[in-house]
């Protein structure tokens, strides 16, 4: 006997990236097609290979306790939480049945670096007591858990650059497991300093056109060579769908279902055949009950590396068939960089978007796609699509794959 | 009193906790009235200590409950200092 799970619905959307300080200005600026990409200009950029970046388009604003009790990744999640919780109308819930995953990559990093500094040169007395709380991975799920006094459970899934996605999958089983109403659930990463970009560097994982950071994110394109590393944040409230009913909320669509596996193939390394993304775009059609045939629209993972890229159209083919031919897919890592565990959560408030407003924005800087690519990416012109079913991938380092379905 | 170490106190109060400087007035509670944490408590502690010259080890932190207490506790270090 199968049971139909507790549906549970997107109510309200945050964000706050490399394209604009909320969701309406960076959706418009994914739809003109713009870059938030731009060369560096901190002192220590100097010194390393990699010289460009998609920092956030806006100050944070932020009360100045605020920005100096949090790390600059909890001031995204509470600046993108603050607008979804808006967005979602400001609901009175019951706290007990409200819980908060919010994801990060890799923590308060910045906060770790510039500490790290403070004791070499001021000594122990002057380390900040709030390191340990502003550098911890669950830090910014703590911020938003606090803000809005979540008792059902506060967590943060941290699996690289599937976090955010993993984050939204948690909530819609908190969710469909009953131990939640509500959940404020997404990602949040910030990590444009020195030391991560010199890993990435060392990784060959970030591209080197310093010279035109606009053109650098190319996903699926014959000449890309690397993600270029953004920052952000961006929240969902998801919602079980008779919570949101019973109070007259204004529903953007449905987290229909969500898929994870693993590779166990490499720690930083795609597996080429595409096999665990493959198992995990299955599974979330099986969560979400689709069939291939019901998709309409792909938000790719995309970041523009050479194999990772190639893998994923391998593995999306593998998954639906010959039915991804009939799929616009599309990357928004082409416009906003990659936001590392903040990516999963803004492309699912992307597609989100793109299924209500039935248009896919097209991905930018495609000029010639990878012979080896077998994908129909919306490139050019943004594309109007039809009522269907949308899935947004995240992969991590770590063999981490995730996928989201969502319908409208 | 030192009225100077009040002041001082408030400009450390509003820079690390916000809190507004007419609110710091002696018989205040740092943790109830002011609603400076234990963490914030630690960066007011390090950032009197350098503004006044005085030690303020962790264990005498403990009895400074009120604005007049730290004010009184600076105002005898700086004294023996």
């Amino acid at each position: 006997m199968t049971t139909t799970p507790r549906q549970v619905v997107v109510t309200g959307l945050g964000a706050t990236t490399p394209l604009g300080g909320d969701v309406a200005s960076t959706w418009e600026g994914l739809l003109a097609g713009r870059s938030g990409a731009r060369r560096l200009t901190e002192e220590w950029i100097e010194q390393l290979p990699v010289q460009i970046g998609a920092p956030l388009a806006t100050e944070l604003p932020l009360a100045r306790v605020e920005a100096r009790t949090l790390d600059r990744s909890q001031q995204m999640a509470l600046v993108a939480a603050r607008e979804a919780w808006a967005d979602a109308g400001s609901p009175e819930v019951d706290q007990e049945r409200l819980a908060a995953c919010v994801a990060s990559g890799i923590g308060g990093v910045i906060t770790l670096l510039t500490q790290h500094d403070v004791l070499r040169e001021k000594g122990a007395r002057r380390v900040s007591p709030h390191v340990v709380p502003m550098l911890m991975p669950n830090g910014p799920a703590s911020t938003v858990g606090l803000e809005f006094k979540a008792k059902a459970g506060v967590h943060a899934p941290v699996s690289a650059c599937a976090s955010g996605s993993e984050a939204i999958a948690l909530g819609l089983d908190i969710i469909r497991a009953g131990r939640a109403d509500v959940v404020i659930a997404g990602g949040t990463e910030a990590a444009i300093a020195a030391l991560p970009i010199a890993g990435f560097a060392q990784m060959q994982a970030l591209s080197r056109r310093n010279d035109s950071p606009e053109s650098a994110s190319r996903p699926f394109d014959k000449g890309r060579d690397g993600f270029v590393l953004g920052e952000g944040a961006a929240i969902l409230v998801l919602e079980a769908a008779e919570h949101a009913a019973a109070r007259g909320a204004r529903v953007y669509g449905a987290l229909a279902g969500a898929g994870i596996s693993s590779d166990a193939y490499h720690v930083a390394a795609p597996d080429p055949t595409g096999a665990g993304a493959a198992r995990a775009v299955r599974a979330a059609l099986r969560s979400a009950l689709l069939e291939p045939s019901d998709i309409v629209h792909i938000n790719a993972h995309a970041t523009s590396t050479p194999a990772g890229d190639l893998a994923e159209a391998v593995a999306l083919r593998t998954a639906l068939g010959d039915h991804i031919d009939a799929v616009a897919v599309t990357s928004t890592k082409s416009m906003t960089g990659h936001l590392l565990g903040a990516a999963g959560a803004l492309e699912a408030v992307v597609s989100i978007l793109a299924l209500r407003e039935r248009i896919v924005p097209a991905t930018r800087n495609l000029d010639a796609l990878d012979d080896e690519i077998a994908l129909d990416v919306v490139s050019t012109d943004n594309r109007k699509i039809g009522t269907g079913a949308a899935l947004s991938n995240s992969f991590g380092f770590g063999g981490h794959d995730v996928c989201l379905a969502f319908t409208v | 009193m030192s009225q100077d170490v009040l002041a001082g106190l408030a400009v450390i109060l509003e820079e690390v906790a916000g809190v507004d400087p007419a609110d710091v007035t002696p018989e205040k509670t740092f943790i109830d009235d002011l609603d400076v944490d234990s963490l914030s408590m630690v960066e007011v502690v390090v950032a009197a200590e350098e503004k006044f010259s005085v030690k303020i080890p962790d264990d005498d932190v403990k009895s400074l409950k009120t604005v007049g207490d730290a004010v009184s506790y600076i105002q005898r270090a700086g004294v023996a200092a």
